[in-house]
């Protein structure tokens, strides 16, 4: 009598089981070979074979035990199938199938098998709050007094500031023969105007390079073919010396985070930049896992990343903190004065939080800053995607970004002072696919702009959902290649494809963003403009100040 | 939509004038209001030009308080005018007891005070007497200034023109500006206040349209001066931007235009001048207006001037003849007005100028 092994991992406890049809199956092995999380193996079955083989005497029946090559679930808590379909994709026998295993057991066997939490990319994984821009509407629909606009022949002012403003009363002009002039050596911070959609920080390093290449790609091309200004926020750890010392720069916002990766390279080259960098921005948290620092497995710390970032093979974990950062005053004097010093204040210094309970005693701090110098405050909510991450930050920590962008633009309405550190939002928007109608409602509400990452990656391919899809994004084996630093894998993702399909995104955004400044008779940005906005949710209407209707 | 429109005259003209203007552009079928500001007064003023002008319409209990009150403060009334009326119950419009125009003398601790010290007094003087008034439901207060008086008034247009005795060309009310609205559709409650002109320590703008950046316009401008408030109409913004460019940022005029209807980013960058464009543009952003809208406004020195909305959706004609200019939002008032001049030399303000008329009744077009 064999024991049953009760108390190991079994197929059912898998998150994902995958349904296989042997009668259909072909044995190509393509599925084997695509699955880049080794969670299906081709293994052998005993089966016994019944003939009846025809005789003088009639027939005799022959039994015989035969071997038959299939594929087979592999049942382990590291290489488990992820549900990412690749291997449905590839079939072309439509003979493998992946369905979600609903018992959700799987974290609890994985934790109590290996002492160890339970890592992942993607989003969060619940919806206990349902989507709160998605019960706004634009409702303040011009008619009769104020037409609405043409969305396809007015012309619209979509630009935003990103730069630290001051009150008009501190421009301190000239008067000279009736016209202002800029006091000679008055120095004000330097304001950009730029597209109020910005692509999220993402690093290579999270990101494969061919994925990151592509996002730059469309960059440049928007700004330089499309005259869609948009920038893009470089992610921790770096970008390569060429970009560095290329023209396009001038679309990158560098990042700097708590590890301070890569920074060594960016001094270094900052006497050979031909352009300034379209900004800094200052990484103290992310939404997807707020109080957490950077997470790169060293799987995926490669030898480009290595060189990048000045790092040798192991696993890099930001700390949770900038060092030395002590107070919000003190990092204005000392982070925001010296990233500000050294691109001699011609370069907006902007800082990135995770949404939190504390956000308005942040801002409102940095809105005092005496010296002009914080250039735009980025914030992050809970639906932000990341990387890699434990789920439990993902899934159980950080503040919904909605009532938290408006709580922050309210704090600087009461101080008078709106608009003036503007504010860039992110954090799930977009998370519907629906980037157009989220931008235009986060900037009725109060934002200046947002930044979208996630998203991004879904349109470069990426298989992932927030019902516990693929989401291995942590385990350097993305399938489509596109947060991966595997040469095999990386190979999967066709560059200039990719980067057509983020030129046409944002160029089809752009045409739905004009779609809803027409109807509401505005030819530039709404920013604050809350009135256009009404809420089905008497509590949502009620705390973000809006109008409930039904 | 309000009609709205102004004359600007070398000569002392009567409101009747203003009444002709404004009667012919009536269309549509709510006629709910009138009002008209008088400034660089004549008639039974002109000899009062430096003394303040308090107008108000009020209940007997109010008028009592308004006494008071600039008694304490050391105001000493040297003259009062009350408007006469026509009552007759034929008439549609909402009268109020008592219509006063009160000169008065500033307190004597003001008389080595500069023009600003003396503004701010009369500023918090008004505030606190419309806070007073408008707690107790004892009047509205519309102005305290030197050589400007105001009125407004909730009915037919033409029936407060009899009720006011508006349309006999008696000497005493006299002024070489007068600007006023003929009120229409409504959308809102109706309300003294909510009537152009506004006025605010000499200056005066009246409006029509729809301000769709209101609410920005008003969370920000409500921190930036005490004597911005009520908002009754989204066009009350248009008169605070204009006081906080002009007189407290102490900015030319032509940068109105660029705080309303700025240029956009792009075509900023075309500019010799861009960083201050820009400057202007994202330190005011929150005064833009976006809707479609045309200002008419008066300076405290007599200048008048227009600037319409970016789109070009609210039209406004600027005609002269001889010694007298007329803006207005329908051209049917200025033939009303000024039946014999050169049509074709007409002005219709585009979206990116500012049609500006001098003391010398010069018109100028100023290019944004
Ligand atoms: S769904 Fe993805 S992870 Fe699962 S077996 Fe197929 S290819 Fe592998
Ligand atoms: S990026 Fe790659 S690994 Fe991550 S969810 Fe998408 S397909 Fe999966």
């Amino acid at each position: 009598m064999t024991t049953v092994n009760i108390n190991s991992i079994s197929k059912d406890d898998l998150p994902w089981i995958i349904e296989y049809e042997s009668d259909k199956c072909q044995l190509c092995g393509r599925c084997v070979a695509a699955c880049s999380f080794g969670a299906i193996k081709v293994d052998v079955q005993k089966r016994k074979k019944v003939q009846a083989i025809s005789n003088e005497e009639g027939f005799q029946i022959d039994e015989a035990q035969k071997a038959i090559p299939v594929i087979r679930q592999v049942i382990d808590a590291n290489n488990f199938c992820r549900g990412c379909g690749i291997c449905t994709k590839v079939c072309p026998n439509n003979a493998i199938n992946v369905t979600r295993n609903r018992t959700e057991i799987f974290g609890t066997r994985y934790r109590a098998k290996t002492a160890q939490s339970v890592k992942r990319g993607g989003r969060s994984n619940l919806h206990t709050e349902g989507r709160t821009l998605d019960k706004i509407k634009v409702g303040r629909i011009s008619q009769m007094t104020d037409p609405s606009l043409d969305a396809t022949r007015h012309t619209f002012d979509l630009r935003t500031n990103l730069g630290r403003v001051v009150s008009a009363d501190n421009l301190d002009f000239d008067v000279e023969n009736g016209e202002l002039k800029e006091k000679q050596n008055e120095s004000l911070p330097v304001n950009t105007s730029i597209y109020p959609i910005m692509f999220s920080d993402m690093s290579i390093g999270a990101l494969s390079p061919r994925m990151w290449e592509a996002i730059a790609i469309a960059t440049a091309y928007l700004n330089e073919v499309k005259n869609i200004p948009i920038r893009m926020a470089t992610g921790e750890g770096g970008i390569p010396d060429k970009l560095l010392r290329s023209k396009y720069l001038k679309y990158m916002i560098l990042q700097i985070a708590s590890g301070h990766f890569g920074w060594n390279r960016i001094i270094n080259s900052m006497p050979y930049m031909i352009e300034n960098p379209a900004g800094i921005l200052i990484k103290i948290g992310q939404g997807a896992k707020p109080g957490d620092g950077g997470l790169l497995m060293a799987e995926k710390n490669v030898k480009l990343i290595q060189e990048i970032r000045g790092v040798p093979k192991a696993d890099l974990l930001s700390p949770p903190n900038h060092q030395g950062l002590y107070s919000i005053e003190e990092s204005v004097q000392k982070m925001f004065l010296s990233m500000n010093c050294a691109f001699r204040f011609k370069v907006p210094v902007a800082i990135k939080v995770a949404a939190s309970s504390t956000s308005v005693s942040v801002y409102n701090n940095l809105l005092r800053d005496p010296y002009n110098i914080v250039g735009g405050f980025f914030i992050d909510g809970l639906q932000g995607g990341t990387g890699a991450a434990h789920e439990i930050s993902l899934n159980h920590t950080g503040h919904p970004i909605v009532s938290k962008l408006r709580d922050c633009y309210l704090a600087a309405v009461h101080q008078g002072k709106q608009g003036q550190i503007p504010i860039f939002a992110g954090g799930g928007v977009g998370m519907n696919g629906n980037l157009a109608a989220d931008t235009f409602k986060m900037i009725c509400l109060g934002a200046s702009g947002v930044f979208v990452g996630k998203l991004i990656l879904q349109i470069a391919g990426c298989v992932g959902n927030d019902f516990g899809k693929c989401n291995g994004c942590n385990t350097g084996k993305c399938p489509i290649g596109i947060t991966t630093q595997n040469p095999k894998l990386m190979q999967r993702l066709d560059v200039d494809r990719v980067a057509e399909n983020i030129v046409n995104y944002i160029t089809a955004t752009d045409i739905e963003l004009k779609k809803l400044l027409a109807p509401v008779g505005n030819s530039t940005l709404p920013v604050g403009r809350s009135d256009a906005l009404v809420c089905v949710d008497k509590n949502v209407a009620e705390r973000l100040n809006i109008q409930y209707v039904c | 939509m309000c009609r709205i429109g102004s004359i600007k005259s070398k000569k002392y003209i009567h409101p009747s004038k203003v009444l002709k203007l404004m009667r012919s552009q009536q269309k549509g079928h709510d006629n709910s209001g009138f009002a008209f500001i008088m400034q660089d007064l004549g008639g039974i003023f002109e000899n009062y030009k430096d003394l303040p002008i308090l107008s108000m319409a009020v209940t007997d209990e109010g008028m009592k308080y308004a006494e008071d009150l600039l008694h304490k403060i050391g105001f000493v009334r040297v003259f009062q005018y009350n408007l006469e009326v026509c009552p007759d119950s034929s008439l549609k419009i909402e009268t109020m007891p008592n219509y006063v125009f009160e000169v008065f003398q500033y307190p004597k601790n003001y008389k080595n005070s500069s023009l600003e010290e003396k503004e701010n007094l009369l500023l918090d003087t008004r505030l606190k007497l419309r806070k007073h008034l408008e707690q107790n439901e004892e009047g509205f207060v519309y102005s305290f200034y030197p050589d400007v008086i105001s009125l407004k008034e909730i009915g037919d247009p033409n029936d407060i023109g009899t009720y006011f005795n508006l349309w006999s060309e008696e000497v005493n009310l006299r002024a070489k500006i007068i600007t006023a609205q003929c009120r229409q559709n409504t959308n809102y409650d109706i309300v003294r206040y909510a009537a152009h002109p506004f006025f605010l320590q000499g200056y005066t703008t009246l409006t029509n349209g729809e301000n769709t950046f209101y609410e920005k316009n008003k969370l920000m401008q409500q921190k930036l001066h005490r004597g911005y408030i009520g908002f009754e109409s989204d066009s009350q913004c248009f008169l605070y931007t204009l006081h906080y460019v002009h007189k407290i940022l102490k900015w030319p005029l032509k940068y109105y235009k660029h705080v309303l209807t700025p240029l956009s980013y792009e075509e900023i960058q075309k500019r010799d001048n861009k960083n201050v464009l820009e400057r202007i543009k994202v330190s005011l952003q929150n005064l833009e207006i976006n809707g479609p809208n045309t200002t008419i406004g008066v300076l405290p020195d007599g200048t008048m001037f227009n600037v319409i909305d970016s789109k070009k959706l609210r039209p406004t004609v600027v005609c002269k003849d001889g010694d007298i200019v007329v803006m207005t939002s329908e051209v049917t008032g200025a033939n009303e007005i000024l039946p014999t001049r050169d049509i074709s030399k007409d002005i219709y303000t585009n979206e990116r100028e500012l049609v500006v008329v001098d003391n010398d009744l010069n018109i100028q077009r100023i290019a944004q």
